[in-house]
């Protein structure tokens, strides 16, 4: 460093110094911008490699078929359906257990070591491998509360996953309301869950259903911990449907219904080694991406759109 | 949503001024009704405890199980797993072999990459390409990983076999080379978040003594945000080593005691996919296993983050 320091008084050796020092810069703004759009250019093939791959299978047939042994007349019916039933349970759980939670972190909880506690935990969890979800949920609900292979277990199984996601967006939403909001409703006698419920939460819908959906686009996306559970791959028919016309017209009989999902149908046809089997698995593993990708990009908007709103 | 300035309340109090005992009665409600709200947002909170537990509970009951059958010594020693054959042994080191393989593959793709990507998002790109590129970069984190693992099988791999001929279909090289790129902006990330809460002082220092962008990069900027690139680090190792779908789709599934990354191999994470595609029976040592292997995850996994959160934590409080 200290050649550098003291470079020679030599007009002519400063001035080329200083020139590699500036071509050193401009070198690294290519390098950087090239490390950048490689790892881009990875999601482009991946994705193209996937529609490529799965050109075929792009059929009605595709989408309104269930697995089958011939690779030509699989679909993704009980795929798709599963995977939708089992979100919504993720959905149920997860978001109003995450909301509440947050909003007793930020809003009520006082600062203490129990409060230190929770905190902990919940940066912890975000750590927990998925995988491990997965052995929590075979042990608890699938022996222990004897919910067997089900669409709840698996709902609730995500739900787990997907709550520190949920957690921590809502904490940062409710965190950027202004302290002068909240002073101003105390100031009017309003009480602290009267602050929350009429002013804080509606000023954080944005981040909230920012996590909401980000936390779903990962839970739908997750393999291993359904894998755990014992998801079966090859399933031939669709749960109980939800409504009937008959009374009750509800029913909650699918909750206990046996299910697949998009991975793991998709995972199952990976694992083959017949390439007509993969061609199904690059169209699944399409339309999956590009339903992650939709959710992730709706969540971005709706993050953009709230923050212009808002002007405090 | 309810419009914030009409509060249901502000009508009740006016109303109250009426009767002095309707005020109170209406005061004593809202007071108790903020109790057991109070009450069941702190149960919602408990839930993440409570969670920990249960992962703990589980993971140590059934654990115990298992080491009832299989001493310490033999599950830290034996160089054979094989658990679900006749000839049973049931020594965890290669599929812990096979898990720091992959994890190493992917930081020398994540590091690289994630840091360069850092230093550029945060000391070089305009404003506007940043905030563009920063959540098209997320995007790649947000992949399934089931889709990795199919990239990593059919893609990757018979590009790399076109390099090494002597490839085999399954190797750890392509799933630790795709589970990379998946790190990659998850350490860019935080190691971005960490550069630029370095003070702007300290670079106007920089460039105020004559130094280049690189220069203030590379010798105030890194060197000032060291422990949250050191937090990214460990963090992106923690989930290396939890990655589960590319490796059971690209590495192979059988355990394998070496380091070289040109092998099949299993890992940990594989191990317990590989199980729980069959049909275990509750309670036989062949489901124990699985739980024994989850234990040893979990704790090669805590061990990182917690390191990795001090190391966050002490970035934060230093300036």
């Amino acid at each position: 460093m200290s050649k550098d320091a003291l470079p020679k008084s030599d007009p002519e050796t400063v001035r080329k110094d200083v020139a590699s020092r500036k071509l050193r810069d401009q070198l690294f703004v290519f390098v950087g911008l090239l490390a950048l759009f490689a790892c881009l250019t990875a999601l482009l093939v991946l994705f193209a490699k996937l529609v490529m791959d799965g050109s075929e299978r792009f059929t009605w047939e595709f989408l309104t078929s269930f697995p089958s042994r011939r690779a030509a007349h699989a679909g993704i019916l009980s795929a798709w359906v599963g995977s939708s039933l089992v979100m919504l349970v993720t959905a149920f759980t997860a978001v109003p257990v995450g909301v509440m939670a947050a909003i007793y972190l930020e809003e009520y909880a006082p600062k203490n070591w129990f409060t230190g506690i929770i905190e902990i935990n919940v940066t912890n969890l975000a750590g927990v491998p998925s995988i491990v979800y997965g052995l929590l949920a075979l042990g608890l609900f699938v022996y222990k509360l004897d919910l067997g292979q089900s669409i709840v277990t698996a709902g609730m199984t995500l739900a787990l996953l997907i709550l520190p996601v949920v957690i921590v967006s809502t904490r940062e939403a409710i965190r950027s309301v202004p302290r002068a909001i909240r002073e101003a409703a105390y100031g009017l006698g309003a009480t602290r869950w009267e602050v929350t419920k009429d002013h804080v939460l509606p000023y954080s819908t944005g981040g909230i259903l920012t996590g909401m959906i980000l936390g779903l686009s990962r839970a739908i996306g997750e393999t291993a911990p359904l894998i755990t559970i014992g998801a079966l791959a090859f399933i031939a028919f669709l749960p109980t449907p939800p409504l009937s016309s008959v009374a009750p017209f509800v029913s909650f009989t699918w909750l206990t219904d046996p299910f697949t999902v998009m991975p793991i149908q998709m995972f199952n046809w990976t694992s083959r080694p017949d390439p007509a089997f993969q061609a199904n698995a690059a169209a699944a593993g399409a339309i999956l991406l590009a339903m992650t990708l939709l959710m992730n990009a709706f969540a971005i908007y709706i993050r953009f759109r709230f923050r212009k709103k808002i002007n405090w | 949503m309810t419009a914030p300035s009409q509060s249901p309340r502000a009508g009740s109090g006016v109303t109250a001024f009426g009767g002095a005992p309707s005020l109170f009665a209406s005061l004593r409600y809202r007071k108790a009704r903020d109790r057991v709200v109070e009450a069941v947002l702190l149960a919602c909170g408990l839930v993440a405890v409570l969670v920990t537990l249960s992962i703990v509970a589980i993971l140590v009951s059934e654990s115990a199980v298992f080491f009832e059958h299989v001493s310490l010594r033999e599950f830290l020693t034996d160089p054979l797993w094989t658990p679900l054959f006749a000839d049973a042994h049931y020594g965890i080191m290669p599929l812990v072999a096979g898990t720091l393989t992959t994890t190493f593959v992917a930081l020398a793709v994540a590091i690289p990459f994630g840091t360069t990507i850092a230093i550029y998002l945060s000391e070089f790109a305009p404003h506007k390409l940043r905030e563009a590129l920063k959540p098209i970069l997320e995007l790649l984190g947000a992949v399934p990983t089931v889709v990795y693992g199919y990239f990593a099988l059919l893609v990757v791999t018979p590009l790399l076999q076109k390099l090494l001929p002597d490839l085999p279909g399954f190797n750890m090289l392509g799933a630790g080379i795709v589970m990379g790129l998946m790190i990659v902006p998850f350490v860019a990330s935080v190691s971005e978040d960490a550069m630029r809460s370095v003070p702007v002082y300290m670079r106007e220092g920089s460039y105020a003594m004559g130094a280049t962008r690189l220069q203030t990069a590379l010798r105030v900027v890194v060197p000032g945000a060291f422990s949250g690139i050191a937090a990214a680090y460990i963090l992106g190792i923690s989930r290396a080593v939890g990655e589960t779908m590319v490796v059971a789709i690209a590495a192979g599934m059988q355990p394998n005691l070496t380091f070289d990354p040109t092998q099949p191999a299993a890992t940990i994470t594989a191990y317990i996919v590989q199980v729980s595609l069959g049909d275990l029976p509750h309670g036989s040592i062949g489901y124990q296993t699985i739980f024994a292997a989850g234990l040893v995850l979990m704790i090669i996994t805590l061990l990182f983050n917690v390191a990795g959160f001090f190391l966050t934590r002490k970035f934060r409080e230093a300036y």
